[in-house]
């Protein structure tokens, strides 16, 4: 793992459907900025910048970092851009937390952005590569035939998407950065609005959001006030069309899991993390992702769901942000998840704070279920 | 730092127009290659750089993972930048020294779209973009201010196109003829090819270099650094990014046999030679350099093998290979290794 990396800044902008007051670089540099202030630094103090977003057909502009080299302050430094399909933001934080771990900077700063109203991102993933059959589908038609798979393999009763959908939506009313806040939430609002794609309703599935989250990372002679430490690390992937793979349940995410979880010293997920900030963009991979992630054991995700177990004052809250069901800048949405595990352990996540979060885990996934990114963070130095 | 060096490159036959290869056809041979090369099948890290706006479509880089047989799954990331700076997130992984190896792998088929106008994407797209102003003509207004003589440029393109006839992997361009511009000062020859292709690297660090690779090209410096990206932020006779990133990697330390340089355009080997503080005595580009073969987001990676082969095979005893990304020389990369 390297040496110690922690942690001491995050900045996040308000996540909304159009931004239409910023530019793209006025975006990124709004949360850099607040990343920044929250660890007291500026500009000059920062090694190097690393920026993630998904496909850059988003906005239309072809490897926008370079552009936004001058918003970042990133002039005469060096500046990378990572691009892992949807996972990109949780791995724009461990490419940033990797230069820190390997010796090589001291401060450096992560910002990963979607300004979704510049284009339509259903029409953008649905685009494809000569010679390979396209679904035009978008990401819900992909992922819909193996949440109906999970439900056939668990025998989970239909509603365990909807209680996902109203919990996280509840949790994004104590975030004032979250996107979506409907304050009537229930499930019979959420059972109400059309089935978009089979089991999936409208408001099971995540917002197009306009935001950027950014992150100040330090090595340990570098720490400014409070630190998140980071206790472990790890990226996976898995090719989309290998005949073997399980697609619901992917060996990449449990192959991740245990990566991160021997770093930190986890035996028991359930038991050992505080709280989870996992990538659920549609409602019912609450569940799949706690069998994957070993909260749960298989076809047993469903029952914590039901039982309230990851609600914010369950045993083990999941998305006590809001998660990405209430707020998704797509390049970003993997960022925040590992931003807000560390705001948790940081005691800095307002009134969405899990009271004596010690360790989080953060999580973001991508392509066809298949890269995986993680890091699990701690308030105590490792 | 922890040592670490390139212990095996390949690279494919590069062409000039679309064989009708997938993205996936076109890597799997170098990925054998490399493997059989370094002897290792698996990697402790991998990282890849490609562009989506290269293929039109979003991802591009999720189908080369089949061609990897990624199973079970591997410890793997992406740039969308040139794949030499996969190499250098590579590299970074393997200072943290848990892992022992890394494969790193880039592609490009330019053939597939007008890159001259593709390019004029990568600019602001409030402020620039919307002027129209083409990847060649945002070159042309560097090579004006370069100053450059005609001459010098001609001889440029003469001896890198010399050189990749000879080099097996680049294309085969005749010696520059004709007096019409493409866009004044660039004449058509100026310009880096339209090129299909794909290079494979694979590091290795300390004892796992010293035992798969009788001479490997030691890494003794890698650094990168970025411009402003308004051109008018800049002066454009210099590449102030690449001279502190060669300040950085330890260029000036020892004498530079052999220098592979990311020229795109004629103009900017003097640029590179005059930031880099390359003697005359080095020699540029015996491959040929992009001039001769320029499969975009694998030619950087290219010059780093170029350079590493030239000291495993026996020839150079330091070379120095340097990438190159964004309008005009903004963002570049130096690498420094040694026997």
């Amino acid at each position: 793992m390297g040496n110690r990396c922690a942690v001491i800044g995050v900045g996040q902008t308000y996540y909304t459907t159009k931004r239409r007051d910023v530019s793209i670089a006025g975006l990124v540099r709004e949360a850099a900025v607040r990343a920044l202030e929250d660890a007291g630094l500026t500009w000059k103090d920062i090694d190097a910048v690393v920026v993630g977003k998904a496909p850059d057909l988003f906005e239309g502009v072809m490897m926008p970092e370079a552009y936004l080299a001058d918003a970042l302050g990133a002039a005469g430094k060096p500046m990378m851009r990572v691009h892992t399909a949807g996972s990109v933001g949780g791995s724009t934080a461990l490419v940033g937390a990797s230069l820190i771990q390997g010796g090589v900077h001291d401060r450096v700063l992560v910002v990963a952005f979607e300004k979704q109203s510049e284009s339509n991102a259903t029409w953008a993933l649905s685009t494809h590569l000569p010679f390979s059959a396209s679904l035009v589908v978008g990401a819900g038609g992909y992922f819909a035939p193996h949440i109906r798979e999970y439900m056939r393999r668990s025998g989970a009763p239909d509603h365990i998407g909807t209680l996902v959908a109203v919990k996280d939506r509840q949790n994004a009313l104590k975030n004032p950065y979250a996107h979506l806040k409907i304050p009537q939430i229930s499930r019979e609002m959420v059972e109400s609005t059309p089935m978009l794609w089979e089991p999936i309703r409208y408001l099971e599935t995540c917002p197009s959001s306009d935001g950027a989250c950014a992150m100040v990372l330090s090595s340990e002679k570098a720490v400014t006030g409070t630190p998140a430490w980071v206790l472990g690390t790890a990226m996976r992937s898995e090719p989309i069309f290998r005949a073997g793979r399980d697609t619901v349940n992917p060996q990449g995410g449990k192959d991740c899991a245990a990566d991160v979880y021997r770093q930190a010293g986890i035996a028991d997920p359930r038991r050992d993390i505080d709280v989870a900030e996992v990538y659920v963009p549609f409602s019912w991979y609450e569940p799949m992702w706690l069998e994957n992630l070993g909260f749960a054991a298989e076809g047993e995700g469903w029952k914590l769901t039901e039982g309230g177990a990851t609600a914010l004052d369950g045993d083990i809250p999941w998305n006590a942000s809001g998660g990405v069901l209430s707020s998704n800048p797509i390049g970003a949405s993997g960022l925040i998840r590992f931003a807000e595990a560390a705001l948790q352990v940081r005691g800095m996540a307002g009134e969405h704070q899990v009271d004596g979060a010690r360790r989080a885990l953060g999580h973001a996934y991508g392509g066809g279920a298949q890269f995986f990114a993680m890091w699990m963070v701690g308030s105590d130095k490792p | 730092m922890r040592e670490i060096a390139v212990i095996a490159f390949a690279q494919t036959k590069h062409s000039a127009t679309d064989e009708g290869l997938t993205e996936p056809e076109l890597i799997l041979p170098v990925l054998d290659e490399v493997r059989e090369r370094s002897g290792l099948r698996t990697f402790g890290f991998t990282c890849s750089g490609s562009c989506d706006y290269l293929a039109g479509a979003p991802f591009s880089f999720v189908s080369a993972l089949d061609a990897l047989g990624a199973w079970p799954p591997i410890s793997e990331s992406h740039v969308e930048m040139d794949a030499a700076w996969a190499l250098y997130e590579a590299w970074v992984r393997l200072q943290h020294g848990d892992v022992d190896s890394a494969l790193v792998y880039g592609f490009g088929k330019s053939s597939q779209g007008d890159l001259r106008e593709i390019m004029t994407l990568q600019l602001d797209p409030y402020y620039l973009a919307p002027l129209g102003l083409d990847q060649v003509s945002f070159a042309a207004l560097q090579a004006t201010a370069s100053g450059a003589e005609r001459a010098e440029l001609d001889e440029i393109v003469r001896r890198s196109r010399a050189a990749g006839r000879d080099n097996p992997y680049a294309l085969d361009l005749p010696d520059p003829e004709g007096d019409a511009f493409e866009v004044e000062p660039l004449r058509p020859y100026d310009i880096a090819p339209v090129t299909d292709g794909a290079a494979a690297v694979v590091l290795a660090a300390g004892d796992l270099a010293r035992e798969l690779c009788e001479r490997p090209a030691w890494i003794r410096g890698i650094a990168h650094r970025i411009d402003p990206h308004y051109l008018g932020m800049r002066d454009l006779a210099r590449s102030a990014s690449a001279a502190e990133a060669a300040r950085a990697a330890g260029v000036g330390k020892g004498h530079v046999d052999v220098a592979e340089l990311h020229v795109q355009f004629s103009h900017e080997e003097p640029i590179l030679r005059r930031a880099l503080e390359l003697p005359d005595s080095t020699v540029v580009n015996p491959s040929g350099g992009p001039l001769a073969a320029n499969p975009v987001m694998a030619t950087g990676l290219i010059r780093i093998g170029e350079a590493a082969r030239r000291i495993t095979d026996g020839t150079a005893g330091r070379t120095v290979a340097h990438a190159t990304g964004g309008p005009c020389l903004q963002h570049n990369l130096v690498t420094v290794m040694e026997g």
